[in-house]
């Protein structure tokens, strides 16, 4: 029987010639990352304990971007932490306030088809955008990951995620993923992969199959993939690799799913999700008029260049509603260097948007954007649990760069489609 | 007469890790994040909840970060075992990291906040030993309890280490 891509990738990584669903096996990581957050803080007592540096200083990228830039004492110290052991261990792969780590990986060039890679970081799957085999691990996993190289992964079931027609204006990767978490529910990954298919999927840019990957987080999947396509081998030839042996990285024709869901993607809306759990999602239409304090763009889930675009897009021109704060949090540096040579980034200030540093920001309940008792806000983050903006008395809705941008015109909850113009793409 | 077994504290489904290691609060010390595990469900159970004890939760328990804290406070009150339907795959992991005990068990509508629970990880198997009720549960995996005998990860590695180191 065929191999899906995921167990092609975990046979690799642990020196076999295939695997099977259920089994543990043991595997060689390719790559590991960790962050300012869950990273050196936490690893280097214990690998200070074991009396062991990292396993190899060339297969380990550390990212500051939870923390940065700093707001005080506290953190400061974590961040000087962070820079001390990272020069101490000899790695050069460290970017210090570049950008959120999920979405660095992939603009360096550093995850690729085919690879076994562990992130510190439950956003981790990102990188499956790309045909990366890539799961998130807590700090005392990646201690262990960085101390021997290797770790443990019972191999999962995959799961085929088909999209067939094309999303309507207005409708995003965002909207896919919220009406997955609504129909699928919080445990529709059941620990399995998530392969995306179908011709929504390939008509995708990098940066919404990013989204996409990402946020199979929401449904306890063990990670997302899509295998490589043409938009995967354009997006790989800045990198300067081998596209051929990275397209080689494709599930067997004959390869066994746990099951396949196939959606109508044409048909679908604008999603969005209510507090305080992406599961609650639904068409746009049925929050209708809600108020809102707040609008945040940001996050690897929801601030990459394309992003931006689509939040300027509904703000061209138009400007944020008295009593509503936009902000708008860069998915990394080099995001807010093309937003601004671009013109995307003067078209969000024009509006009134508030520009926070490229970082984790508000998502992760840390820098600036959190919420206070009873406020409410709608968010292009990925996930709205109680407490993580801020307050647990704060409300956060999910919904696309587009439907943020839209209820921040507005101030109220609204589907971002009446402001766009029907025709162009 | 002193009860036997440990208590089970029952919560629901999607128990996350923002309930178990609220965002604020994960850079105080363990000691004062670990007050506020599962407070906004449940505020009795950080102040209240006794070593030995045991936390009972529906589908997907540990749901949402990376953040090993959420396993973390729970062994650092001194939960003896999380028992759930279902876990989300990190905390499952990080909770064998750190020695503590994760067990799926299908059908947990027979136990009740209160019931005194006894655990058979290595065959499977929840006694409720208020009702007597016999719950079935998976078995552990052999490397993890073998975590859990050493402490967790960073305990077996270091005898792992220590053995692999040849004699001077």
């Amino acid at each position: 029987m065929g191999q899906t891509l995921a167990e092609k990738v975990i046979a690799r990584a642990a020196g076999r010639n295939s695997v099977t669903p259920g089994e543990i096996v043991t595997c060689n990581v390719d790559l590991a990352m960790i962050h300012d957050a869950s990273g050196p803080r936490r690893v280097k007592p214990h690998l200070d304990r074991l009396g062991v540096n990292v396993w190899d200083n060339e297969r380990v990228v550390v990212i500051a971007d939870h923390y940065t830039p700093v707001a005080d004492v506290s953190t400061a110290a974590i961040l000087k932490l962070t820079r001390e052991w990272v020069a101490q261990q000899g790695i050069t792969r460290f970017h210090d306030g570049e950008g959120i780590c999920h979405v660095l990986l992939m603009e360096k060039g550093y995850v690729r088809p085919g690879m076994f890679v562990v992130g510190g970081d439950s956003h981790s799957p990102t990188g499956g955008a790309i045909g990366c085999f890539i799961f998130g691990a807590g700090a005392t996993d990646m201690a262990g990951i960085l101390a021997t190289g290797e770790t443990w992964i019972r191999v999962p079931e995959t799961k085929r995620i088909e999209w067939t027609g094309q999303l309507g204006r207005g409708v995003v990767a965002k909207d896919i993923m919220l009406h997955l978490c609504g129909t699928l529910g919080m445990g529709g990954g059941e620990y399995q992969v998530m392969q995306f298919c179908g011709s929504a999927i390939e008509s995708l840019v990098m940066d919404e199959r990013m989204t996409l990957c990402n946020m199979t987080a929401e449904l306890t999947a063990q990670t997302g993939l899509i295998a490589p396509d043409k938009i995967t081998e354009t997006y790989l030839e800045n990198f300067g690799i081998d596209i051929a042996e990275a397209a080689a990285w494709q599930p067997d024709t004959d390869a066994h799913y746990a099951a396949t869901h196939v959606f109508d993607g044409s048909a679908l809306a604008p999603q969005v999700a209510a507090p305080h759990s992406p599961a609650n999602a639904a068409p746009v239409g049925e929050f209708s008029n809600g108020r809102i304090d707040q609008a945040y763009i940001g996050a690897c889930t929801g601030s990459k260049l394309e992003d931006l675009h689509m939040a300027a897009e509904i703000l061209s021109g138009r400007t944020v509603a008295k009593g509503v704060r936009l902000l708008v949090a860069p998915a990394s540096k080099e995001t807010t260097k093309r937003a601004a040579r671009d013109g995307t980034l003067a078209t969000l200030i024009d509006a009134g948007a508030t520009l926070v540093a490229a970082g984790c920001a508000a998502c992760a309940g840390f820098g600036q954007g959190v919420l206070a008792d009873g406020e409410i806000c709608i968010s292009s983050t990925s996930r709205n649990f109680q407490g993580r903006m801020g307050s647990p008395q704060a409300q956060v809705y999910l919904g696309s760069p587009y439907t943020v941008a839209a209820a921040a015109v507005t101030g109220r909850i609204c589907d971002p489609r009446e402001f766009l113009t029907q025709g162009s793409a | 007469m002193s009860e036997q077994g440990g208590r089970a504290w029952v919560f629901g489904d999607d128990i996350s890790t923002d309930l178990l290691a609220p965002g604020p609060y994960l850079r105080h010390p363990l000691d004062e994040l670990a007050k506020q595990c599962l407070k906004s469900v449940d505020p009795a159970f950080a102040r209240d909840v006794k070593p030995g004890d045991f936390v009972v939760g529906g589908k997907n328990f540990g749901i949402g970060s990376s953040r090993e804290q959420a396993a973390q406070c729970l062994h650092h009150l001194g939960v003896s075992a999380v028992i759930a339907q279902s876990f989300a795959g990190i905390f499952f992991r990080n909770a064998f990291n750190f020695g503590l005990l994760c067990l799926t068990c299908p059908d947990t509508s027979q136990i009740k906040a209160g019931h005194r629970l006894a655990v058979d990880p290595r065959a499977g198997g929840v006694s409720n030993l208020t009702t007597g009720a016999a719950i079935a549960s998976e078995a552990v995996p052999a490397h993890l309890m073998d975590l859990v005998r050493d402490g967790g990860l960073i305990a077996h590695l270091e005898k792992r280490f220590s053995a692999s180191t040849p004699e001077s």
